[in-house]
């Protein structure tokens, strides 16, 4: 027998001390918190604002992203070109992003030209006057995208099963039409912004290669902004769920494949089930080894890629399964997802394959965790869902440890077949 | 300054080692010098194909993903016109499973009929997903063959039908791997929480002792030069109007193709681009446009493509992107628009130097230009353009008779 034959002894990744490394936090005048990571060997940083200005706090479908989106396209002091001009001179990159909650505006730069980058970034967040120009442009332009989305079976499959799961009137259940793009109104733009941005709530979560006079430097630019003031609303969307769990769409007479989309309502980060129910979506569906990906991808060949999720959501989440599979196999491999389902319930979860999975997640975790920016993505979280280190500290826990017979019980509460909408989208 | 040390094996295997104590992960990446454009006509897709089958098992162990996986480390591998690259990452202290798993299937595979029935299934899907029931999903498999009339570059990797892939036999599978995966043909990049010294001693063991194969020698048909503009019209079910125009450009090692690089910066990208705030903010005849290349390592292509605003005539577009195309040609661009992009490109660097896995695939790849200390110097080729050679790129590039162009219409 070749020594090939024999593997190396491996160091097993679930015994490793992983920790999440402390954040420095400090306050701003205003009493705006900072978290900031101080690491990495390129001299590069983040500043991100994450802001209480997602969908759930928008009176009318779509002012929410088109706001974010909007903040870069005017000042009473800058066009929209000479601001992107600024940035791209500067070989910096301000990206913005909305969210079903939060709704955040992250710059990316080179460390030397902080300086330079956020008396402009403060502009946008406190002055921003969306042309009506500006704002005819982005109507017109992402009716259009639309248009073309709505070719593509799997962005309409993602928007009705979370209004099945939500309703249409549910921000997560939520989704732009023709008839929301024409609806925006810069009145109602402004409005939002004044609210949820310039006296809005917000956070700011900072890393990289950070100067020595970061907290100066932030103070001067944020530490005077009429921020966190006012009581944060706590807007309350009741789910309106749909009658009917199954649903079968045509959307394509000639399609050759199906958007399979299978989910059910899931509880918040803050519930004792979900340190758990992440690990056992690893072993169902969350990496390249689960039993889905195995199943239906590595042995019946029916889709290029097959995965399970809970979704990012802070109020409430869901359980998710998602896939394109060819045309005439998709009833087939919906079968084969009940069948793993009901596997993980009722059979015993084989040792190896447990510790298979623990050292994945450790080790992927262990990774996930290497580099500034990669870490402050892990306190972001964790202060976005008002949750702390013990969280991270449960989750690592309830890898190393969480027996198989409890990730059974785990499958017979979440994992049943009668519990999931159910649609496909050709 | 990405440092590295640098050994061979008696069998031919380039090994470089680049040590980062700061990380607690290790990285191993093999490139194998072989892509889309080493294949036959009519076995077209196969490089891709067989980069699925590197995943389904080698001589000695029956399933890769398994190890590695119990090992806390990830993978994947892509495959391009001109390469086949293969990456892991997983806890340092595990690096040997790593090279354990990637000499055994280097040294041979377990060329499994159940793994490639399954996978030319999953490669079809692959195929259906992106390029077949995607609006536009077609429009790389027109282009190419339309700018191509000799160089392999004239099919996407993905293959240029569907047949190609479902008619791969396990014979083809053999011949294949022969040809190609062999340590004379690959570079192994170590890096991360490494010693090299003791990279050395674990490579010995896991490649040493496996035949260097033969050295494949590519001889491509090299694309004759275009001497009048093409242009092909099609019409398919898509909700807009579509424009794309491409121009022969360099390979990647002459001296013009950071010029044209820097160029594509110019027109497409960002938010302060010439097409875009020009055709889509100003005269509001797209709704989106890009500009871009490919980065290939023989001639390739540098594209413009856009949406038309519903209503606007096609000539109408047309026009309007030669015109800002005319501006190029006409006269230099302004000193701080070209040091904008480089700054652009200098930060975009910094960022991409973040991660020990894109430093690792890095090096392999100037490894396969000719040598992975290239990569030290590539900032400063980008610094060193002129704006007198931007003018002269863009001269030489945005020729009518240079180019191609795929009117792509709407029929509801």
């Amino acid at each position: 027998m070749s020594f090939r034959s024999i593997a190396p002894p491996i160091k097993d990744p679930v015994d490793l001390h992983l920790e999440l490394r402390p954040c420095h936090r400090f306050t701003l005048d205003n009493g705006v918190d900072v978290y900031a990571i101080d690491a990495g060997a390129e001299e590069v940083l983040q500043v991100e604002v994450v802001y209480r200005a997602g969908n759930a706090y928008e009176g009318s479908n779509g002012i929410a992203p088109a706001v974010n989106f909007l903040l870069k396209n005017g000042t009473p002091s800058r066009n929209a070109f000479e601001i992107n001009e600024h940035f791209d001179y500067h070989g910096a990159y301000l990206n913005r992003n909305c969210h079903s909650e939060s709704a955040d505006v992250v710059l990316h730069c080179l460390t030397k030209h902080l300086p330079d980058l956020l008396p402009v970034m403060c502009d946008l967040l406190t002055e921003a006057d969306f042309p009506a120009q500006e704002l005819d442009i982005y109507r017109q332009n992402m009716k259009q995208r639309l248009d073309v989305n709505l070719r593509k079976c799997d962005f309409v499959a993602n928007r009705l099963i979370d209004e099945y799961l939500w309703g249409f009137e549910h921000p997560y259940g939520r989704y732009s039409t023709y008839e929301s793009y024409d609806a925006l109104d810069r009145s109602a733009l402004l409005d939002f912004y004044g609210r949820h941005y310039a006296r809005g709530h917000a956070t700011l979560f900072v890393a990289g290669l950070l100067p020595n006079d970061i907290e100066a430097q932030l103070n001067r630019h944020f530490g005077a902004l009429p921020l966190n003031r006012d009581p944060l609303p706590a807007p309350t969307h009741p789910a309106v769920r749909a009658a009917e769990r199954r649903h079968r769409v045509d959307n394509q007479p000639d399609g050759v494949q199906g958007a399979i989309r299978l989910a059910r309502p899931f509880p918040n980060r803050h519930h004792p089930d979900h340190p758990g129910a992440m690990v056992l979506n690893a072993l169902f569906g969350g990496f390249f080894g689960s039993r889905l990906m195995e199943n239906i991808r590595e042995d019946k060949g029916y889709t290029y890629g097959i995965y399970s999720y809970l979704q990012n959501q802070v109020a409430e989440s869901a359980w998710m399964v998602s896939t394109e599979a060819g045309r005439d196999v998709c009833e087939a491999a919906i079968t084969e997802v009940y069948h793993e389902m009901r596997r993980l319930r009722e059979e015993e979860i084989p040792d190896e394959e447990l510790q298979m999975v623990r050292n994945y997640l450790m080790g992927t975790l262990l990774g996930d965790l290497d580099g500034p920016f990669q870490i402050i993505g892990r306190w972001k979280n964790l202060v976005i869902n008002g949750l702390d280190e013990a969280f991270f500290r449960r989750t690592v826990d309830t890898i190393r440890n969480i027996p198989g017979a409890e990730l059974n019980a785990l499958a017979a509460r979440y994992l049943r077949e009668e519990d999931f909408y159910e649609l496909v989208v050709v | 300054m990405i440092r590295f040390d640098r050994f061979t094996l008696s069998n031919g295997l380039r090994v470089l080692v680049h040590e980062d104590a700061s990380t607690p992960m290790a990285v191993v990446n093999v490139l194998y010098d072989v892509g889309a454009r080493d294949e036959e006509p009519t076995h077209t897709g196969f490089a891709h194909l067989f980069e699925h089958l590197m995943f389904g098992g080698s001589v000695n162990i029956p399933v890769y993903d398994d190890p590695m996986q119990r090992a806390g480390g990830e993978n994947n591998a892509y495959t391009t016109n001109d390469l086949t690259n293969y990456y892991c990452q997983l806890p340092a202290d595990n690096l040997e499973t790593a090279l354990w798993l990637e000499s055994d299937r280097m040294l041979s595979l377990a060329f499994s009929e159940k793994s490639l029935d399954v996978q030319r299934k999953v490669v079809c899907e692959e195929f259906k997903e992106h390029y077949i029931n995607k609006p536009y999903g077609d429009v790389w498999k027109l282009l190419r063959d339309l700018a191509y009339r000799e160089h392999p570059y004239r099919w996407m990797t993905i293959g240029r039908e569907l047949s190609h892939i479902e008619k791969a036999t396990l014979p083809d599978v053999r011949h294949f791997f022969g040809k190609h995966y062999n340590p004379v043909n690959a570079i192994l990049v170590v890096a991360g929480n490494v010693r090299t010294e003791a990279v050395r001693g674990h490579v010995e063991k896991w490649f040493g002792d496996i035949p260097p194969g033969a050295r494949y020698l590519r001889d491509l048909p090299s694309e004759p030069e275009q001497r009048e503009a093409r242009r092909l019209e099609v019409g398919a079910k898509v909700p807009l109007d579509a424009f794309y125009r491409t121009w022969h450009m360099s390979g990647r090692l002459d001296v013009r193709y950071h010029a044209a690089d820097l160029v594509t910066d110019m027109l497409g990208g960002s938010g302060s681009s010439r097409l875009y705030q020009s055709l889509v903010k100003e005269k509001k005849l797209f709704s989106s446009i890009d500009c871009y290349h490919f980065g290939s390592l023989d001639p390739g292509l540098v594209a413009i493509e856009g949406k038309l605003v519903k209503g606007v005539a096609m000539d109408t577009a047309e026009a309007a992107v030669e015109e800002e195309l005319e501006k190029l040609r006409r006269s230099p661009v302004p000193v701080k628009e070209l040091q904008k992009v480089k700054n652009k490109t200098e930060s975009l660097m910094a960022f991409e130097d973040m991660s020990v896995m894109s430093r690792a695939s890095s090096i392999a790849f100037y490894e396969l230009l000719g040598d992975a200390g290239m990569m030290n110097g590539e900032l400063s080729r980008y610094q060193a353009v002129t704006v007198d050679q931007v003018l002269e790129e863009c001269r030489t590039l945005f020729r009518d008779e240079n180019s191609c162009t795929l009117v792509y219409r709407s029929e509801g």
